[in-house]
């Protein structure tokens, strides 16, 4: 089975990143034989959208099913259109979370983990409307 | 001071008829903003929390009060508080629509170019279904002309409304964005298109270096940046600098809550030639007006000479304006 899983380095080693859309790695590894490519994310500095954008490559790429730390609302509806799965809460090395999503022990998520923006730094939501109305 | 001074009016070969003069940094002047008499001032800031909405409405009824015609537009759609200063009362209130996509599947061939045209990522081709996030899309008509199978029309949706009313004589222009909107320009526009007919406009745009910003400080006669003399103040300014720079719109800079800094600031306006218009003191008494929503120039005497010589500065003929509107 083809999986993707957001990384902060381009190695099994690396830690998973937290974030879907603006990691800078995914790595995509057969859960077979561990066999795997890592592939630079092209939205990593991408305004809004950036998990859709994310959705779609990783959807062009036939991968069924990703492990992240979190998945945003439109991330999550894109991805539930492609007909892929994900599992969020990941974290330690790739290699240990496709371990455990070997052993069963990360069940596909049922929803977004995270509101919208997550991830998204500095340049995204300024955070100024909380207290208003 | 602001320099734009028509140093040639005559006939340029080559000019349009609208274009009549150059000005002193080699551009055309029109005859439209030769005739323009209206003053756009607008107010920015590299970060939020300098000021800005103080030195706007401060500055908005100072002007009043030497006998212009003047109107606040509220550009920080996001989060408009000059109003909390100004309590006008607002008599016309409308919405503010957007395009947007709408789908019908049942034309959808499949063939994906709506998502390719689409530079938001706002329409989304995936699998049997065509996913659109209004809030991402920008209305730029793409997607429903490039669609081949006419399965994408066009439809309007609210974002935000504006609000036009008046603070005594002070014209007040506000706009509204909806909580979780993240496309503010379309709002800002309607705050501009709706600005009247007056001697001086101050436009309070939003803090930041981003679009909405562009879009609020376009066509502004001067732009002052607000700025506070700390670290993270001076990484701002610079970047708010560049920003005017790049627009090629005159500008100039107010210090608040000097006296507080290290002089970086100061070193650094000097270096780059920038004009310092003012400089509001660090003031508890400040805050507290601030506080209870009051305005320094109503209620403090050296607060009132301060915005009023900050409004000489940029209306260097004041008088003869107030004049001419008395
Ligand atoms: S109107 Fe423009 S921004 Fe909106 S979805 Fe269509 S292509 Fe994208
Ligand atoms: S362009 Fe039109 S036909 Fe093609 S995928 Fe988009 S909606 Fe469907």
């Amino acid at each position: 089975m083809k999986i993707a899983i957001t990384a902060t380095a381009q190695s099994l080693d690396a830690q998973v990143d937290s974030r879907f859309g603006r990691c800078p790695y995914y790595l995509i590894v057969e859960t077979e034989d561990l066999s795997f490519t890592a592939l630079a994310n092209p939205g990593v500095s991408q305004g809004s959208g950036a998990g859709i954008q994310a959705a779609q490559f990783l959807a062009d790429k036939g991968v069924q099913h990703i492990l992240t730390g979190n998945c945003g609302p439109k991330a999550h509806q894109t991805l539930a259109a492609a007909g892929i799965s994900v599992s969020v809460g990941c974290s330690g090395t790739v290699r240990e979370a496709v371990e455990q999503f070997k052993t069963g022990k990360l069940p596909a998520a049922s929803g977004p983990s995270v509101g919208g923006r997550f991830g998204a730094g500095s340049g995204g939501g300024r955070g100024r409307r909380a207290g208003r109305q | 001071m602001v320099r734009v001074q028509v140093v040639v009016v005559a006939v340029v070969p080559g000019a349009s008829e609208r274009e009549i003069g150059w000005l002193s940094n080699g551009k055309f002047v029109t005859t439209e903003d030769f005739l323009r008499k209206t003053r756009r001032i607008a107010v920015a800031s590299g970060k939020g929390g300098t000021g800005k909405t103080t030195v706007a409405t401060n500055l908005a009824v100072t002007a009043v009060k030497s006998g212009l015609s003047v109107g606040y537009l509220d550009c920080d759609v996001e989060e408009p508080n000059g109003a909390v200063f100004l309590n006008p009362d607002m008599a016309m209130t409308q919405p503010v629509n957007v395009s947007v996509p709408a789908v019908d599947l049942d034309k959808c061939s499949g063939c994906g170019q709506c998502g390719r045209i689409c530079q938001y990522n706002a329409i989304v081709p995936m699998g049997q279904q065509v996913l659109v996030f209004p809030e991402l899309c920008h209305g730029c008509a793409g997607c429903w002309l490039v669609c081949p199978t006419g399965a994408i029309s066009e439809s309007r949706r609210q974002i935000g409304q504006l609000e036009v009313g008046k603070a005594g004589p002070l014209h007040v222009v506000q706009g509204l964005l909806n909580i979780g909107e993240v496309v503010s320009p379309p709002v800002i526009a309607a705050v501009k298109g709706a600005a009247p007919d007056v001697d001086l406009l101050v436009i309070d745009s939003p803090p930041g270096t981003s679009c909405p910003v562009l879009e609020s400080v376009r066509k502004s006669d001067l732009v002052l940046l607000v700025t506070e003399p700390t670290p993270f103040g001076l990484h701002d300014l610079r970047l708010a600098v560049a920003m005017v720079r790049a627009l090629e719109l005159p500008f100039a800079v107010v210090i608040n809550r000097a006296g507080t800094g290290d002089g970086e600031t100061r070193a650094y306006c000097v270096s780059q030639r920038l004009e310092v218009l003012a400089e509001i003191p660090e003031d508890r008494q400040v805050a507290g007006a601030y506080s209870r929503g009051e305005l320094v120039c109503d209620t403090m005497q050296q607060y009132r000479e301060l915005y009023a010589e900050l409004l000489r500065k940029i209306m260097p003929n004041t008088a003869s304006m107030a004049a001419r509107s008395a």
